[in-house]
């Protein structure tokens, strides 16, 4: 591992730690955009459950709640390994922050293999969303319920996509000696994105799979 | 970094109460859903669900990302928010639930 490279501020900042409250000021402005995308598709789907109970119920039966729960876990954990990552990377110990970010990934690696299972045994009984739909359920309106599910799970499990890849690169750039006590305003601002991919899912565990 | 101010470092052991603080909460929403019938909630199920689930969501806010310890101004952005989507859910309730029941 090269040595910890002291960071110097961009130009167009006063001061290092000018740059790191800027920063963290956009990361957060971009998080706002992300809560108000997903409660609008979380709204939705609550006037639909509200409107339509029995076609709600109907779907639901076909999610397993272990499945769900496991997956809460799993993401729960990847957030105390984010948030140590960072702690990590704070006290200059480089090899435990990346241990920790490696544990972070890896969660979101077996919360995409559960989605993978999932997905491949609904799909397996065509519960498609929309017009895709072939199951022989003639329950009214569930192919809509499963377009509901697919969005709500899917724009998630793609923030997750996206959320390991940052993760990936965050790895890399503290391998190469990026991060250190003096400078870790990419450390905290993939956090904080993970914890909010962390938020959506303890909105969307209990809405999708608990709540009848 | 600290030129101004320090930046506030939590301790380990918080990391790991508030994971364990969490999971119980994880344990509670899952008990009380109608899965397990231990208590019966009704129509209010969906309610508890989301209580349980904002307190999980108010401890990640304000110790996995930190927001307990960051400035007024990223807390007012970030709360701002939710500020918006409670409007937002209130009028689409009020309109929603007056035509389902007109009685409400």
């Amino acid at each position: 591992m090269s040595t910890v490279k002291t960071h110097k501020h961009a130009f167009h900042f006063d001061s290092a730690d000018h740059e790191y409250e800027s920063s963290k000021q956009g990361v957060w402005l971009f998080m706002v955009t992300e809560v108000l995308m997903f409660g609008a598709l979380l709204m939705g789907y609550m006037i639909f459950k509200v409107t339509m109970p029995e076609t709600a119920r109907a779907g639901a039966e076909y999610l397993s709640w272990q499945f769900g729960a496991f997956n809460t876990v799993v993401l729960l954990f990847s957030s105390l390994t984010m948030a140590l990552g960072i702690y990590y990377i704070r006290l200059d110990k480089r090899k435990a922050a990346q241990i920790s970010l490696g544990l972070t990934l890896l969660c979101g690696l077996i919360f995409m293999c559960v989605k993978y299972i999932e997905y491949t045994s609904k799909i397996s009984h065509g519960l498609l969303p929309g017009a895709m739909f072939t199951n022989a359920n003639e329950t009214v309106n569930l192919p809509l319920y499963f377009s509901f599910y697919y969005c709500l799970t899917g724009l998630h499990g793609l923030h997750v996509l996206i959320g390991m890849g940052l993760i990936a690169w965050i790895m890399i750039r503290i391998g190469k000696g990026h991060y250190g006590s003096n400078h870790w305003t990419g450390v905290e601002g993939v956090g904080i994105f993970w914890h909010l991919v962390d938020l959506v899912w303890i909105y969307l565990f209990p809405l999708l799979y608990l709540v009848e | 970094m600290s030129e101004h101010h320090e930046h506030h470092l939590m301790s380990f052991k918080t990391h790991i109460n508030v994971f364990v603080a969490l999971i119980v909460l994880t344990v509670v929403t899952v008990l009380l859903s109608s899965k397990f019938g231990l208590v019966d909630f009704g129509k209010a199920g969906l309610l508890v669900a989301l209580l349980i689930a904002t307190a999980k969501a108010a401890i990640v806010m304000g110790w996995f990302m930190h927001l307990k310890y960051d400035g007024m101004m990223n807390r007012v952005i970030f709360l701002s928010s939710f500020f918006f989507l409670v409007l937002f859910i209130f009028f689409c309730l009020l309109d929603i639930l007056t035509r389902i029941n007109p009685r409400l």
